[in-house]
């Protein structure tokens, strides 16, 4: 069974937040209609969105780490807000398993917003309908487009490549690999909704140089002049190494 | 969690609806057996009337809830799996056998439906308010079990969730049917009374029990566990956008904490404290208690209101976790 998701790299995201308007374009020019943007150059302006790159601050300084974090629908494998769905229009795709809501079928009673930990669900204010990620369903099956622009929008947008996209039920994919080789993890555990997207931490890259590599390989002067220098009017084998 | 008023008015009506029905039953059956007073068709007629009103408003409210109003019929079709959708089909189905009830008694049509064994005549009013009573208990149920069956929101994920929806609204319909009883001159307000006494102070119990609780409660999410990284110390330095969204709107009170607790104490007076006085003076008094009947059934509800407004605001959903920081 196939399961789409999103694999976000924290090690690589420079939070730019150019997955977020990228997902804002797409979306809110698709046939479901315009993702709402209410006031936007005014006092208070609220919109829908469907990802958002938060930062946080971890440690205490100066010893601090900027972490930047993409959040989107998890795309959950017991997605908590289907089951509670009272007209079936937030259901989970058999075939891909992508979280989706039928917008013409959701009365807006947000009872599925109150069952997703994660806080990826959004009321549209002009809508009136529960909205979330779709993956680019109407995208990454568009077959109008090149093969390999047959990605989220998110994904294709990201400069860093911080964000990987594919089947994660599938051991050999790219983002089965990036999971099981750099300890992709899930957010929040705790509750059983086993998300399908993943994050990969962020870590260190250090490079180990022992003190006789530097003085062997790297500066090899100091142990050669150690040794006796021919005098210049010396013979020697070659021209090469005579003054 | 955000409180919405259409959701507090349904809740806090249809519970004070149901718990009339079931006190108009009772009151049939206590006649029936000879331990009251038997009432005539129009009190149960009027009673039901009023119940009747209080179910019908607190459906109206509900309605203000809903982004799409109009596709409301739709909730009816995952019952296997949702609670909301659960209520969606017992609400309307409570109403109607309401109705029936009261139009019976209204009618005065009693026909006996069948003998149970040792000769016991079965009336149509009988029946009916049994199978009311049923489904005003399956209500509360499924209207507790909307929010206490949502694991994410911790206050709610409990049993007492289930208790308090129930003996609350029993305890707001038996003060109200107590009153009614008063007004209509029946000889009732001794026994009536007594149960809204019972059951306000049970509902008291339970309230403060589920209140100790959830001053209890260990957060199973943190920020650790929201995104992963297993540091002590995490702040979050921006929530990825300056103007407002669903989520900050949704899921907080935006309240002072003096004034939640302010909410607290308001309720515990006004929902059990007051009322368990009024009832208890209207048994001691010997002119007529109708006014004060009256006004411990009002101040009970709108105790109720906060007690409500409480309930949701106390929930602290883990998807807050995320929006802690503008920027």
């Amino acid at each position: 069974m196939t399961q789409l998701a999103l694999v976000i790299d924290l090690n690589v995201c420079v939070g730019c937040q150019a997955c977020v308007t990228s997902c804002k374009e797409w979306n809110t020019s698709g046939e479901a209609g315009p993702l709402v943007d209410l006031r936007p150059y005014d006092a208070d302006p609220t919109g829908t969105f469907f990802n958002r790159v938060q930062t946080f601050e971890v440690g205490e300084y100066p010893n601090t780490e900027t972490v930047h974090f993409p959040k989107s629908c998890l795309h959950c494998e017991e997605p908590p807000c289907v089951p509670v769905c009272p007209t079936g229009a937030s259901y989970k795709r058999e075939e891909d398993g992508i979280v989706l809501v039928d917008y013409d079928k959701c009365i807006g009673c947000k009872y599925c917003s109150w069952a997703c930990p994660y806080g990826v669900r959004e009321v549209d204010a002009k809508r009136k309908v529960m909205t979330k990620c779709t993956l680019c369903v109407d995208r990454i099956y568009d077959e109008t487009l090149p093969e390999w622009d047959r990605k989220p929008a998110c994904v294709r947008a990201c400069p860093t490549n911080a964000r990987l996209f594919g089947d994660v039920h599938d051991p050999d994919s790219e983002v089965s690999t990036a999971i099981r080789e750099n300890g992709g993890y899930q957010l929040m555990p705790e509750w059983g909704t086993k998300p399908a997207n993943h994050y990969l931490p962020r870590h260190k890259t250090r490079i180990t140089v022992r003190e006789d590599e530097l003085e062997r390989s790297d500066n090899p002067l100091r142990i050669d002049s150690k040794l006796p220098k021919p005098d210049r009017d010396e013979p020697s084998l070659d021209d090469v190494t005579s003054w | 969690m955000h409180p919405a008023f259409s959701v507090i008015f349904l809740t806090t009506l249809i519970g004070a609806g149901q718990g009339l029905f079931i006190a108009l039953f009772l009151v049939e059956s206590l006649g029936l057996l000879g331990m009251a007073p038997m009432q005539n068709g129009t009190f149960f007629a009027l009673g039901i009337l009023a119940s009747l009103i209080l179910l019908g408003l607190g459906l109206f409210a509900s309605f203000f809830h809903l982004g799409r109003p109009e596709r409301a019929w739709r909730t009816a079709t995952k019952w296997r799996t949702s609670w909301l959708s659960r209520e969606v089909i017992v609400l309307p189905a409570f109403m109607g056998v309401v109705f029936l009830y009261g139009l019976a008694h209204w009618l005065n049509f009693n026909p006996t439906l069948f003998t149970l064994p040792g000769d016991r005549a079965v009336l149509a009013t009988v029946a009916l308010g049994a199978a009311g009573t049923l489904l005003a208990v399956a209500l509360y149920v499924s209207t507790a079990m909307i929010y206490a069956a949502v694991k994410f929101l911790q206050e709610w994920h409990s049993p007492l969730t289930v208790v308090n929806y129930t003996v609350l609204g029993a305890a707001s319909g038996f003060t109200l049917a107590t009153a009614y009883a008063a007004w209509s001159g029946a000889q009732l307000v001794p026994v009536l009374a007594s149960i809204a006494i019972v059951l306000t102070l049970l509902g008291l119990g339970t309230r403060i029990a589920s209140l100790i609780r959830n001053a209890r409660i260990k957060p199973k999410s943190t920020l650790q566990t929201a995104i992963g990284i297993k540091h002590p110390r995490i702040v979050q330095k921006s929530q990825g956008f300056m103007g407002g969204s669903f989520n900050t709107r949704e899921f907080f009170h935006h309240k002072s904490d003096g004034f939640v607790r302010a909410v607290k104490w308001i309720f515990l007076i006004a929902a059990f404290a007051i009322p368990t006085v009024l009832l208890a003076v209207s048994l001691l008094m010997t002119v007529d208690p109708t006014s004060v009947l009256i006004a411990a059934a009002l101040i009970q509800y709108l105790g109720l209101i906060a007690e409500r407004w409480f309930f949701f605001a106390q929930a602290n959903h883990p998807q807050n976790l995320y929006y802690q920081s503008v920027s």
